[in-house]
């Protein structure tokens, strides 16, 4: 690659050499008798130390300070903006923190209030259940007694009829006991 | 500069001593005048581009922070984190050679890289720069550097030679790359703009026919532009590959 190159070079210098040739002069460059081909080369090296050592001393130093600076603020600038940023998302978090303890207050305090009433529900069911229970055996009391007293009279009936259709149809008078005995025994066994 | 016929294209290159009688006494010539106007504009650039000390740059300090910024990057990317302390050394030698080459652009100017003696001595500091750098880092190791580890110790009188021309070699081809683009670049205006004049001279129809290396010439400025940011390039980025042999070897 770098055969190459010096090949084209040493093409392109074909070109002044062959000016050079018909001028029988030679290049400026190669003459080395010329007491200004090297005294140039003096002057160069002090142009050169001089212009190394203003730059290294003096003018680069200040292009890195204002580069370095700039980089610094930039550093600086994108800082605050994370530690902005760090602090929007805390806000952010707190926030939904607290809409979501807020959220779960509500719901309990919803829950208490509809288990407080379920309860509450619960005991006047219970109240009123057991009220009715008891007025509905009392009823059945009152039932049972009213059907008692039927049945007492109804035994009452069938004695004064049993004597009555006795005499009656034999005129014979029977004993009180005997009729008790047998209106018993038939009133047991409709019972039964 | 054409007389009839013949073509001067050399006489450009001319060195004569310049700032009168005082130069004369010294022998500064035009070429070290066009020196002390390239570091004066750089140092210019630098120290009015960086005056304001902007946050945001305008268009002269972004200019100056560009220049900085280039050539810091190729220092850090070629020779790596080392590359920092040689950094003055390559932009010093960067803008020194992009300004010359620029500078030797304009017209009734003079072109210092066009002078070998010029650029030899550039690429003789850096080469004496490079091993001096190697030899301060890796002592007497520096020589091994001649022969690469791992090829065959039956290949050394072969190899060795060969590296140490290679490396000989390499002021040498850094400093004929530089002086010859700008050599070669210089003639073609020469001889194109002798071309338009012994044209010019040859009547009417010659007026008209002028004005194709007329053309030719303003083609070749851009082109010229081009080769002179790419031999700046170019001479600073082989310097930073030399200072990265030497300070890693290999």
């Amino acid at each position: 690659m770098r055969g190459l190159a010096t090949l084209v070079q040493a093409g392109f210098l074909l070109l002044p050499s062959a000016v050079m040739a018909e001028e029988k002069k030679g290049m400026p460059q190669l003459d080395f008798a010329n007491p200004l081909t090297l005294s140039q080369v003096v002057w160069l090296a002090i142009i050169f130390f001089t212009l190394y050592l203003l730059l290294s001393r003096w003018a680069l130093p200040q292009v890195g300070a204002v580069l370095e600076a700039r980089a610094s603020r930039i550093a600086g600038d994108l800082d605050a903006a994370k530690s902005a940023k760090a602090k929007a998302d805390a806000a952010v978090a707190e926030l939904k923190a607290a809409t979501a303890k807020a959220h779960a207050e509500a719901q309990a305090s919803v829950s208490t209030a509809v288990d407080a009433a379920k309860a509450e529900a619960a005991v006047q069911a219970t109240a009123a259940n057991a009220q009715l229970d008891a007025q509905l055996a009392a009823a059945e009391q009152r039932i049972a007694a009213a059907r008692a007293a039927a049945m007492g009279a109804l035994r009452d009936v069938a004695l004064t009829t049993t004597v009555d259709v006795v005499a009656r149809l034999t005129g014979a008078a029977v004993s009180q006991q005997n009729i008790e005995q047998a209106v018993d025994r038939a009133l047991a066994a409709r019972a039964a | 500069m054409a007389a009839e016929g013949s073509i001067d294209a050399l006489g450009q290159f001319q060195l004569e001593t310049s700032l009168g009688a005082l130069g004369a006494s010294v022998h500064f010539t035009q070429s070290n005048l066009m020196m002390l106007i390239a570091a004066g504009l750089i140092l210019g650039l630098l120290y009015f581009g960086m005056r304001p000390k902007a946050i945001v740059p305008g268009r002269l300090q972004a200019l100056a922070e560009l220049a900085y910024d280039g050539v810091h990057g190729m220092c850090v990317d070629q020779i790596g984190h080392e590359g920092k302390k040689f950094f003055p050394f390559i932009f010093t030698l960067f803008t020194f050679i992009l300004l010359g080459n620029l500078l030797g652009l304009l017209p009734f100017s003079f072109t210092y890289t066009s002078h070998i003696a010029v650029t030899f001595a550039l690429a003789l500091t850096v080469i004496v720069l490079v091993t001096v750098v190697a030899l301060s880092i890796h002592g007497l190791h520096f020589f091994s550097y001649f022969f690469p580890a791992g090829a065959p110790k039956l290949l050394a009188p072969l190899i060795i030679p060969v590296e140490i021309i290679s490396y000989l070699s390499r002021p040498v081809s850094l400093s004929i790359r530089l002086f010859a683009n700008m050599v070669a670049g210089h003639v073609m205006f020469e001889v194109f703009a002798s071309f338009i004049v012994m044209m010019a001279a040859a009547g009417s129809f010659g007026m008209l026919g002028a004005v194709g290396p007329l053309a030719l010439n303003v083609v070749l400025v851009g082109f010229e532009l081009l080769v002179a940011f790419l031999q700046a390039y170019v001479f600073s980025i082989l310097t930073c590959i030399y200072l990265h042999d030497a300070v890693h070897l290999h």
